[in-house]
């Protein structure tokens, strides 16, 4: 197979989904075990889009999502140990165990979080990047969602001044076709969710989220569209979450053919086959990323199962900045 | 000392503030090419530019979203409400994103953000126009809320306000912003938190807040004629409450009335009276007596505005009712 990508770019992608796939199915099955608890949005089968935005940005630009945020957030660079450790509530996650699954954040690795309002995040997003046209730098803004927000006000507010003052964002609607339980279909009467772009004079694009290469092609556009001061741009992409919604939903709104059928587009055998026909790897090397993943997921769990718990002092830090803020305590 | 009115008192805070800091900006609904709304902030789009005095659409949700996301990454707006009953459409910004940055975020994240413009009743303009919002706010931990309308307490405050590191819900009032008051032309800051005692007393402590300031500073008027010496408080900061003033103030008039622009259920008074029980109880001589918006909507007709609102002779009249003096 022809490629503009190298067998770096592919070894990359191959690893950093499958440790993506391998960390959501440990804490898929942690959550059974009671270990994890609170809601539990498993990313397994939207790899593709963590890892083709991840080879078509820098490292210092902004990302923010909703609450279906552990992949984003490891493929952005918080270490799987803390996010795993944030999904015990432990004192050594990526919030300390004060934001659970569905709030990762990381200042240093500039992740503005994980958002549980739906659609709240993309105004948020859009600040983000307002915020970095005010500081005059060249930095891009990804703003993920799913297309359930794209049925939010907020959305056609925040695209609205997006446009009108260029901010320098790629707003991201990852389309697993089901708000929740609810097909796209029964949704709205737009169905190519990107043509909404059209309304604010927003480029708009669709892509296929099964593929790293066209996750990768479509976000590096966008993304260079933003730091030319060229303003924003609208990416559809189109993906298949194979689990529930969350951990209770067992997703009887689909049928088994329609996972089936994306399962055989799986975006790690894809990635791995083109590694294999491009004999970039022997059956050994991969063995070898294979096991090295699944000794980071192990490390991930015995580091989260050592941690100690937050201290009870901690109740009331990080409320305010202020330090010595006057609660009411009775 | 010079004499300027509310809006200019504001508008300096602002000037003063981003002249300061190259991160602090204004936007909102008519702040730059009108001129402000209310005129608050005339003439700061001319010294300040587009770039820093930003008019948006009118999308409250949006452009409060835009703010919070703005403070998060190193800068500090202002975001300025035409009202605040036009931000409901923007409580998901303030209750559930700016109010949770820093504790979802384990404080890696802040949010320096002041959301201000005026709140309450403004004469006859109906239901959608008139509401008191203070206790919503104040419920809400992470957010700061101060809520006042006199010209000095307000520039202070609002300087303040601006270079707080959280995020601040500044309240002010629209009839209030003609309203004249000694400033300083050199600068001060007042600090968030503090409530001030606006008139010495000693027979009867009456807390109040914003314009219902006036309807407590003119009871006290008329009770000086009978004699009756009543120490008036402004909060000024409604969250955190300054607590401890009123209860200084208790233990020494032995009384309480509260008299504020608020619907009674669960309001900053029920709070207010929970606290002086509690910290205050064996110094209280009679039953801590409030009085509040009705607990109705308001309605067009003038006389029933005026119904609606606290004024000078219910006033009165509950504080001889707490002196056991009428019944």
């Amino acid at each position: 197979m022809q490629t503009p990508f190298g067998k770096e770019t592919y070894l990359y992608w191959y690893e950093i989904m499958l440790l993506l796939r391998r960390f959501e199915e440990k804490a898929g099955q942690l959550y059974g075990m009671q270990k994890i608890r609170g809601f539990c949005h498993l990313y397994i089968g939207q790899e593709a889009i963590a890892a083709g935005a991840m080879t078509a940005i820098r490292d210092d630009d902004n990302m923010i999502t909703a609450y279906r945020d552990h992949a984003l957030a490891i493929a952005k660079g918080i270490p799987a140990r803390e996010c795993m450790a944030e999904l015990y509530g432990k004192a050594t996650g990526c919030t300390k165990g004060k934001g659970g699954s569905m709030h990762f954040f990381s200042k240093e690795k500039r992740f503005f979080g994980g958002h549980g309002i739906v659609g709240g995040q993309i105004g948020v997003g859009a600040g983000i990047a307002f915020a970095e046209q005010y500081q005059n730098t060249d930095r891009a803004t990804l703003c993920f969602f799913g297309d359930g927000a794209a049925r939010q006000g907020i959305l056609h507010e925040a695209f609205n001044m997006a446009v009108l003052w260029q901010l320098p964002i790629v707003f991201i609607c990852e389309n697993n076709y089901y708000a929740m339980g609810t097909s796209v279909e029964r949704t709205s009467k737009v169905l190519d969710i990107y043509r909404l772009a059209d309304a604010y004079d927003m480029p708009g694009d669709s892509v296929d989220g099964m593929s790293c290469e066209d996750v990768h092609k479509g976000i590096e556009r966008a993304v260079r569209r933003a730091r030319e001061k060229g303003g924003p741009t609208f990416l559809e992409i189109k993906t298949y979450r194979y689990r529930g919604h969350s951990m209770s939903d067992p997703a009887k709104y689909r049928t088994k053919e329609e996972l089936e059928e994306y399962k055989e587009k799986d975006p790690i055998n894809q990635v791995l086959k083109t590694i294999m026909d491009n004999k970039w790897a022997t059956e050994e090397e991969i063995g070898h990323i294979n096991e090295k993943v699944k000794m980071e997921v192990d490390e991930a769990v015995k580091f989260a199962e050592d941690s100690p718990y937050p201290d009870d002092s901690e109740l009331y830090k990080d409320i305010y900045v202020q330090e010595d803020y006057p609660y009411i305590t009775d | 000392m010079r004499t300027i009115a509310l809006r200019q008192a504001l508008r300096e805070a602002m000037e003063e503030e981003m002249r300061r800091d190259e991160r602090v900006f204004l936007m909102g609904e008519e702040v730059a090419q009108y001129n402000g709304a209310y005129k608050v902030s005339q003439g700061m789009l001319d010294e300040f530019g587009p770039k820093r005095i930003i008019d948006t659409p009118i999308t409250e949700l949006g452009f409060a979203a835009i703010g919070v996301g703005a403070a998060m990454n190193n800068t500090r707006p202002i975001v300025e409400f035409m009202t605040w009953n036009f931000a409901e459409l923007a409580i998901d910004q303030i209750v559930n994103h700016a109010a949770k940055v820093v504790s979802m975020s384990a404080g890696q994240f802040t949010c320096p953000i002041v959301f201000r413009g005026p709140n309450g009743s403004a004469g006859q303009l109906g239901a959608q126009h008139s509401q008191a919002f203070e206790n919503w706010y104040a419920n809400v931990p992470g957010l700061k809320v101060i809520s006042t309308c006199n010209p000095y307490d307000a520039k202070g405050l609002l300087k303040s306000a601006i270079r707080d590191e959280d995020p601040i819900v500044f309240m002010e009032s629209e009839v209030a912003y003609g309203d004249m008051g000694e400033v300083p032309e050199e600068e001060y800051l007042i600090p968030i938190g503090k409530a001030d005692v606006k008139r010495a007393g000693t027979d009867v402590t009456i807390v109040s807040y914003n314009k219902m300031m006036k309807v407590a500073m003119g009871a006290a008027e008329e009770l000086a004629k009978e004699n009756i010496s009543a120490e008036v408080i402004d909060l000024r900061t409604i969250r955190p409450l300054d607590w401890h003033t009123i209860v200084g103030s208790v233990k020494k008039t032995n009384r309480l009335v509260i008299v504020e622009e608020q619907w009674p259920f669960s309001s900053i008074s029920s709070e207010i009276s929970y606290r002086i029980q509690k910290e205050a109880f064996d110094y209280l001589d009679a039953p801590i007596r409030r009085i509040c918006s009705a607990d109705a909507n308001m309605h067009y007709a003038g006389n029933l505005v005026a119904l609606y609102l606290p004024d000078v002779p219910r006033t009165v009249k509950l504080v001889k009712e707490v002196m056991y003096m009428v019944k």
